[in-house]
């Protein structure tokens, strides 16, 4: 290799290589190193103070409350998720045979939240769930429902929460589950009535699900990770409140880092946050290799 | 029967999906005498544009339109320039490092941008950068997620294609630009689209990265004006909600296909 061809491989991926290092790498190390320490944005000192603020997490009511709020939220989130985007692309795969126009129209409704800014979302969410001014509980209250404060009681605000994640994230898995069933080679059905299964359920439990076993596995994956971050709908509508009732592990990293300078404790919360990442793709890989091989 | 059953679950979960936008819509169109009324009503009795015009012309909407624009212009223009000539070379050239840097890119697209929040913060206040949309645009440079769909793009153009080129005397970067860029269009659209969508909604950094008012991209405007309007001004609050909102759910409608691929399945295919 000559000089000419190396100094060009340096520059086609010198820029990128730097910024990976700059933007990424040194970052996470510098991540890993400050969750050791008791380092304050702004204060003159830095002490190493070992597991401290892990146990400080780990052992607070404070830290376990987020950590168990976010899993919490996660646990309805992906069951919830992931079970009405396989509903809504299983019903709009069938009636795209008879009825496509209205099947693509219907489609684009239900992905919509993906594309919308889910602040702005956030903001009219707060609006129709308003005590007084909202049209949830004008319509609950003349129906003779409880009209409850959806986001300020302290027992209900994280289903709410949850129920807006459900809300945002449906579309986007059910683009995937259609991807998925598209590419079911119809041939399969034909074998599956010749063996018998002859009525919908039944066709479903022998050739779909299984054959959609690698994308509901993917779609449960990427909808964790995401459930994961929820940030935007907590900063916007409760900022964790009310009493830290909605607080999660992302709001906490930045309340504590950012709102109250703790750079150390909130740095041993990133890790923890970007361990458990790593934990699920980790699953995903592994259960992909172990189990899933139709094609 | 069956169908109209299907036909008619499916339809009621898609009001139940557009209820927030219909809302929203519907509370910018309504004056304020409407909003604050004990008889809440879904539709404006008498709609009016009013709280449009407040929201243009009174609020710093506007101004957060303008800044999201320039933050995710920016952060595509720089992620390309830096990612198209290396997604190249990772995909036609032989050089040494070349395994080592696509594991660092695979090893990248593990760790999401809450995780280098801090550091990032830390060496931007050291270096007097916070508040500025140098803050809000660099930190973006970096994209895993680009490089390796730009990588497994460029990687799908024959060979011969790029050794003529060569032949004919052209330069490498020239060969990333001229040949490989325009032959990976869709990929580039699927990615400015993927692009655009995350730093146009993201709160995150820009909550950490600037405290200017004036520097605001929309998500972080709302915001703004939301807490200094505290709910005496819902109609202005919405409008600006679905002038914000309206851009990229405008961009979806007109090109859902490339935006449902942008978004969703450039993740599966890779």
């Amino acid at each position: 290799m000559n000089m000419r061809e190396s100094m060009s491989t340096l520059l086609l991926t010198g820029p990128a290589a730097l910024a990976l290092v700059l933007c990424v790498f040194l970052p996470v190390a510098v991540v890993f190193v400050l969750a050791f320490t008791n380092y304050q944005i702004g204060a003159p000192g830095i002490g190493w103070v070992g597991l401290d603020n892990f146990a400080q997490l780990f052992g607070s009511r404070m830290g376990r409350n987020a950590i168990l709020n976010t899993l919490t939220y996660v646990s309805i989130v992906i069951p919830a998720s992931v079970g009405l985007g396989l509903l809504v692309a299983l019903g709009l795969h069938a009636l795209a045979r008879s009825l496509p126009r209205v099947s693509e129209m219907l489609k684009a409704v239900y992905f919509l939240p993906v594309a919308a800014t889910l602040v702005a979302m956030a903001v009219s969410w707060q609006m129709l769930l308003h005590p007084s001014l909202g049209l949830v509980n004008t319509w609950s209250s003349a129906l003779g429902l409880p009209a409850p404060l959806w986001l300020s009681d302290r027992g209900l605000v994280l289903y709410t929460l949850s129920a807006i994640g459900i809300w945002q994230s449906v579309g986007y898995n059910m683009v995937l589950f259609l991807a998925g069933l598209a590419a079911i080679q119809p041939s399969l059905y034909d074998a599956a009535e010749v063996d018998g299964a002859t009525s919908g359920w039944a066709r479903f439990w022998l050739v779909t699900w299984p054959m959609l076993g690698p994308t509901t596995l993917f779609v449960m994956v990427v909808t964790a990770a995401s459930a994961f971050r929820v940030f935007e709908t907590v900063a916007t509508l409760t900022k964790g409140g009310p009493a830290f009732a909605s607080d999660t592990i992302v709001y906490a990293l930045y309340r504590e880092g950012f709102v109250y300078f703790k750079a150390g404790y909130a740095s041993a919360i990133t890790v923890v946050f970007f361990l458990a990442l790593l934990l699920l793709t980790a699953l995903q890989i592994w259960v992909i290799e172990r189990k899933v091989h139709y094609r | 029967m069956k169908r109209m059953v299907l036909l008619g679950l499916l339809a009621l979960g898609a009001v139940v999906v557009l209820l927030p936008f219909i809302w929203m819509v519907s509370v910018s169109l309504k004056p304020q005498a409407e909003i604050f009324t004990s008889s809440v009503t879904l539709l404006p009795r008498a709609p009016t544009l009013a709280n449009y015009w407040q929201a243009i012309t009174q609020t710093a909407i506007p101004r957060y339109l303008l800044n999201g624009a320039l933050v995710t212009g920016g952060i595509l223009v720089l992620q390309l320039l830096v990612s198209v000539p290396c997604a190249y070379a990772l995909a036609h050239r032989r050089f040494r490092g070349r395994g080592v840097l696509f594991a660092a890119i695979l090893a990248a697209l593990l760790a999401p941008f809450h995780v280098t929040a801090i550091p990032i913060f830390l060496g931007l206040a050291q270096l007097g950068w916070l508040n500025s949309y140098t803050a809000l645009i660099l930190p973006f440079t970096a994209t895993a997620f680009g490089l390796f769909l730009l990588r497994q793009a460029f990687a799908r153009i024959p060979r011969d294609l790029i050794d003529a080129a060569r032949v004919d005397g052209m330069g490498e970067m020239a060969i990333a630009w001229r040949i490989a860029f325009p032959l990976a269009m869709p990929t580039v659209i699927a990615f400015a689209i993927f692009s655009v969508t995350a730093h146009w909604n993201d709160l995150f950094w820009p909550m950490i990265a600037t405290t200017d008012p004036q520097l605001a991209t929309p998500p972080r405007g709302i915001l703004f004006f939301r807490d200094a309007e505290s709910g005496d001004a819902p109609g202005p609050l919405m409008a600006g909600a679905v002038l914000v909102t309206a851009p990229l759910v405008l961009a979806f409608l007109l090109s859902q296909r490339r935006f449902t691929q942008g978004l969703a399945n450039t993740g599966l295919k890779g």
